[in-house]
Order: structure tokens, then C-alpha cells, then sequence
């Protein structure tokens, strides 16, 4: 089978003036090595060393752009004209200069990166230039900032203010042991520069709020958000639309978890996707609900992964899809996301122009008082030597927290199941409710209250302040 | 091979450079061969297809297919290709000689603060990859 390659003009000095070659072969690949091999001059203008054809070199076969068919395994007919069309591209050389260059460790570093077209020199020039803020150094925050500061990311900026404590190590690797009882930013920031010390890891020991966001985020390129609660969750969404960065969308809930990029720019944002947050209490928190260990591992690898990309600018990137995982199925599913043109911050008309009170948004702040319904560690040890059994002590955890630990004498009722199981508890009883840090608790006493119980209180701290006061031998979780 | 560009299309590269400022510009250089030297007889401007950064340009296939057929309908022949470096000088960028096609001249304009400068031309050395300058013989027609 014989083909006609159509020679563009600033090639033809390698085919001796002439605008076309009848090449013989089966697929476009065939041709293009008779074409070179009997025209070896072609070569390093259309190929490069490993032999695929160069970025900027592209072959037609008639009408249509072979990367449309099959590429180089497209079959070819008697007859087609195989035209190598160039792309014409370059620019100044103002990107160059501006980014960093990389020191002969570095290349070394990174040079499995450098070996991947879609990174290259220029990618991970991009990467040391990038500024990424983690919000969080915890379950999310870890295995992402290992990974962006192993990646070579150039400023990675952590907010955080909490200390390491041993029920953090079960899943936020960045920490250690050896860390225990110091701030989460110290200890992320000595394992970050042990892993890459090329990495600048700027810390805000700060609770991020309406008052700092902008000016915090605004220091970064890109957001990537690990926090675990809705308030801060809608503040960093409003306060990257408001500023037009991208934010790295994770959360995390037992055994599923999901990701998405919000980019109010190109795509949806969080308010497109909820526009309200849940009530509060209805959706626990992993401290309440529990989290395996390896599902932030992959959820925050997904949004390490696609800050890399967006920075690099390669790949199809997660704006407009939700990623859900389910770890038990081993299960990923994809969501179409489209941006709300009633959304109040990035649709047609938005109504929200600066950063507002995401407590009271979230309902947080209109929590009842429950100033003196709360009974201490050392009130209840008393009470209970006084009164015996006429005092009733509610567990309203779950079994397998009940498993771990539990108060003698108490009566386990999940809080779940506590409405279906009030026939079980005597209305004139004096009551204290239990959970495990002493919110849960709380929301037991509101359900006696409501169905007419009297003499209800709750146990302030939990059964983690009874260990801690009254119990020094009983297992902590 | 020189390049022989009128005085008037100079100016014209120049304009373009300067209304597409801070991003880049580009087009083609439509002419013909007169014996040792490329001869421009008209610019055609062309989109510059890369929009995710004000430091380079493209300019696509596609683009490129539809302009080589009208050119050659005219009996005419692309000789090359213009651009402009947004307050950089007129010589190449690593960036542009890798993607730098041989015989074609390469015309770069330097634009200064949003005012058109100096121009040059460079054409890729036969080993690859480098541009090498060329000589560009700007002439005003009278």
C-alpha cells in the first residue's frame, strides 16, 4: 500500500525540494519509518530520541488530525495523503527567568518527576515557585503536606493550633510519638524539612476565622482544605471565592470519603454543591463517629495529587466532579458538579461580598445554654456514695465504645436508640447522662427533657474526665 | 538566506505587539523566495491560541492548515513567523528554539512598556536547537 506524505515547506531541504513522498506501509507508523529511514534528515526535527513523534509536530491523514484516530496505529489506505502539519508555538522568555532553577541536588531529588513530559524541568520549576496552604495538620493535612513537600512544592503554608495527642497517630503520619504534647505546627514543620529541607513550611498558629482568612489565604496560590467542620469549611470556600484561588475540597467520615477542586473561576463551589450546612449534631464528627486510619491517607493524596496538577497545569482536573470513595466496597464513584446560578456567592447575583459569621451561619452559636445542667467528675462521685442506686447513670455511647471502657454501674442506651428506649428509664428517677467527651450527653439530656424527665443532668468531660479524675487505671481512647 | 522585510509591515508587527501587550502576539510571514532571500508581501496575523500564559504563544494546526491554503491560493508561501516579547529583548527563548522549525525566519519584537522596540530575525541552526540570527533587511518602499 502506497501513501502520499505531504512535506511542509521548511522541511524540504531534507527531501530534496520535493512537496511529496510516496511512502509504502499498512498504519501511519509504518509510513512515517519508511519516511525516515529513507529521509534520515527528518529525524530530530519530528522525533524525539525515544521516537514519538515531537509535541509540536502533528500528522493528518486527509482531513483529520491522527490523534483523533488512533495515533500512529491508525490504518492507512491506498491513496491517503499523510500531511505533517507544524504547531507554531514559543514565547519570551520571561516564564523561564522568573522561575526558580533547580541546584543539581534538586534534579537529582526530583528526577522522576523530571523523567515524566507532563512535569519536566518546567513543571517542577513551577512546583518550587508554588505557594500551597494546608488548612489543617491533621488527618487530611498530613499525608497531603508529605506529599506536596516531598513533590518539591516550594512554600507549603500550615494552619493549625492544636497539640499532638496520642488518638491523633492512628492517622496523621506527619506526626510522631516523639512529637507527643507539642504544637501540631512544630511537629509538621520539622517532619516536612526532614523529608525536604529545599521547602519552605510557613506556620499560622491560628485558628483560621473571618478576621484572618483573607489576609492568610491570601499569601497562597492555591488552598487545600483538611478542616473537619462545616464553619471553617464555608469560611475557607467563601474566602477563596472571594480572592479567585482554587480550593482542594477533602472530608472524611468512617470508612468514606470525598474530593473535590473548587474553582468558582471555571467551575462550581462548595455552596454549589451544599448550599446549606447540615444542622448541628446531625452529621458527627470523626471524634464522635470514628475514621479508619488509611482513609485520609487516600483522600488527602487525592487532594495532594491535584494541587500538583493544577500547579503544573496537567491532567483533567476535579473541577465540576465530586469524587466519593467507599473504602469498605473499595468503590470511587463520580459526580457531575454544575455551578449554581443561584448560588450566593459565585452565581449570577451574588449576595455575599465579604467573609461572614460562619458560627452562627452554622448554627453553632444558637446552642442552647446548658449552664447548670452539668454535673462534675467530683459532684457525681459524691452523689453517687450519697444516693446509691437511686442515682441512674445513662451511657449513651456505642457499644464498641462501651467495650473499651465504662463507668460500673451505668446503663449503656446509645444515644441513637435512647427516644425508641425511654419505657426503660423511671420518670421520676434522678438521671445523669455519659458520653464520651460529654456532648453527646448533652444531647441526651435535651431528649429526657423533651419527653418530660426532670431531674436530668450531664456529665461534664465525659467518661474522658472520669479516667482522667476519678479513674487513673481505666483505658482513655 | 536573509530576510527582506518592508518597512512598512515592520511597523505593522510592531502595532500588533503593542495592542496584544502585556500577552504575546503572533502571526505568519506571507512572501515569496527571491533568489538567496525570503521577500514578506503581507502579514497574517494569527490567534494566539494559548491563553493560560501572557509568555507564550501558539498558533495551532488547524489555524495553520486554513492560512497555508489561502496563502498558497495567492500563490503565495508562508516564509516564517512573527512574535513579540513583552519587555524582553528580540533574541530567542530556550522555549523557542525547541520549538523552533527549520528554514522558516523567526521575527521577534521586543515591546517595551507597551511601545513596539527593536526587531530581529533568527532561523534554526541545522543541528538543532538553536536560533541563530539572520540577517533582516527592514526597506521602505518609496
Amino acid at each position: 500500500m502506497s501513501v502520499t506524505v505531504a512535506i511542509p515547506t521548511p522541511l524540504r531541504n531534507f527531501t530534496g525540494g520535493r512537496d511529496a513522498i510516496d511512502v509504502a506501509g499498512s498504519t501511519v507508523g509504518e509510513v512515517l519509518d519508511g519516511l525516515l529511514t529513507t529521509h534520515g534528515g527528518l529525524k530530530r526535527h519530528l522525533v524525539q530520541d525515544d521516537g514519538r513523534l515531537r509535541n509540536f509536530v502533528n500528522l493528518y491523514l486527509n482531513d483529520t488530525d491522527i490523534r483523533q484516530l488512533e495515533s500512529t496505529a491508525t490504518p492507512v489506505r491506498e491513496g491517503d495523503v499523510l500531511t505533517i502539519v507544524p504547531s507554531i508555538a514559543g514565547g519570551s522568555p520571561a516564564t523561564e527567568t522568573a522561575l526558580p532553577k533547580l541546584s543539581h541536588a534538586e534534579v537529582l531529588r526530583y528526577s522522576r518527576h523530571l523523567l515524566l513530559p507532563e512535569v519536566g524541568v518546567e513543571g517542577q520549576r513551577k512546583l518550587k515557585a508554588a505557594r500551597v496552604l494546608t488548612i489543617g495538620a491533621g488527618g487530611l493535612g498530613s499525608p497531603l503536606s508529605l506529599y506536596l513537600a516531598a513533590a518539591g512544592v516550594g512554600t507549603i503554608g500550615v494552619v493549625d493550633f492544636d497539640v499532638v495527642d496520642l488518638t491523633n497517630l492512628q492517622r496523621q503520619i506527619v506526626h510522631g510519638t516523639s512529637t507527643l504534647g507539642h504544637s501540631k505546627l512544630e511537629s509538621a514543620k520539622a517532619r516536612l524539612t526532614d523529608l525536604n529541607p529545599n521547602v519552605n513550611v510557613i506556620g499560622h498558629e491560628a485558628r483560621l476565622s473571618s478576621e484572618n482568612a483573607l489576609e492568610i489565604i491570601g499569601q497562597y496560590d492555591i488552598v487545600v482544605d483538611g478542616t473537619d467542620n462545616f464553619p471553617t469549611r464555608y469560611l475557607v470556600n467563601d474566602a477563596c471565592v472571594l480572592l479567585g484561588k482554587p480550593n482542594v475540597y477533602g472530608s472524611i467520615f468512617r470508612f468514606e470519603g470525598q474530593a473535590s477542586l473548587f474553582y468558582a473561576k471555571e467551575g462550581p463551589c462548595y455552596r454549589c454543591l451544599y448550599s446549606e450546612p447540615p444542622p448541628p449534631g446531625l452529621v458527627p464528627s470523626c471524634a464522635e463517629g470514628g475514621v479508619l486510619g488509611v482513609l485520609p491517607g487516600i483522600i488527602g493524596s487525592i487532594q495532594a495529587l491535584e494541587a500538583i496538577k493544577w500547579i503544573i497545569g496537567a491532567g483533567d482536573s476535579l473541577v465540576g466532579r465530586l469524587v466519593l470513595f467507599d473504602a469498605l466496597k473499595l468503590k470511587f464513584r463520580e459526580l457531575k458538579l454544575r455551578k449554581d446560578p443561584n448560588c450566593p456567592i459565585c452565581g449570577e447575583r451574588p449576595t455575599i461580598h465579604e467573609l461572614i459569621d460562619y458560627q452562627a451561619f452554622c448554627g453553632i452559636g444558637a446552642e442552647p445554654d446548658y449552664h447548670g445542667v452539668e454535673i462534675s467528675v467530683a459532684e457525681l462521685q459524691r452523689e453517687r456514695e450519697a444516693k446509691g442506686g437511686d442515682l441512674v447513670l445513662v451511657d449513651v455511647r456505642e457499644p464498641h465504645e462501651w467495650e473499651i471502657a465504662h463507668i460500673e454501674g451505668a446503663r449503656l442506651i446509645p444515644l441513637s436508640q435512647l427516644p425508641d428506649r425511654l419505657n426503660e428509664l423511671d420518670g421520676h428517677a434522678e438521671i445523669v447522662t455519659q458520653c464520651h467527651h460529654g456532648s453527646r450527653s448533652l444531647k441526651a439530656l435535651e431528649i429526657l427533657k423533651g419527653a418530660g424527665y426532670g431531674k436530668v443532668r450531664s456529665l461534664a468531660g465525659g467518661i474522658d474526665a472520669w479516667a482522667e479524675q476519678a479513674e487513673p487505671g481505666m483505658a482513655r481512647y | 538566506m536573509s530576510l527582506r522585510l518592508p518597512e512598512s509591515l515592520a511597523e505593522e508587527i510592531r502595532r500588533h505587539g503593542e495592542a496584544a501587550y502585556p500577552a504575546e502576539c503572533c502571526g505568519a510571514l506571507v512572501g515569496r523566495i527571491e533568489g538567496e532571500a525570503k521577500e514578506v508581501v503581507r502579514l497574517a496575523p494569527a490567534v494566539n491560541r494559548r491563553t493560560d500564559d501572557p509568555h507564550r504563544y501558539l498558533i495551532t494546526p488547524d489555524d495553520l492548515r486554513r492560512l497555508e491554503a489561502e496563502v498558497r491560493g495567492a500563490g503565495l508561501e508562508i516564509v516564517g513567523y512573527y512574535h513579540s516579547h513583552p519587555d524582553h529583548p528580540a533574541a530567542p527563548s530556550a522555549f523557542d528554539a525547541d520549538h523552533a522549525w527549520p528554514w522558516y525566519s523567526y521575527v521577534i519584537v521586543r515591546i517595551d512598556r507597551g511601545r513596539g522596540a527593536e526587531l530581529a530575525s533568527w532561523v534554526l541552526a541545522d543541528d538543532r536547537p538553536q536560533l541563530l540570527s539572520e540577517s533582516l533587511d527592514v526597506f521602505s518602499e518609496v
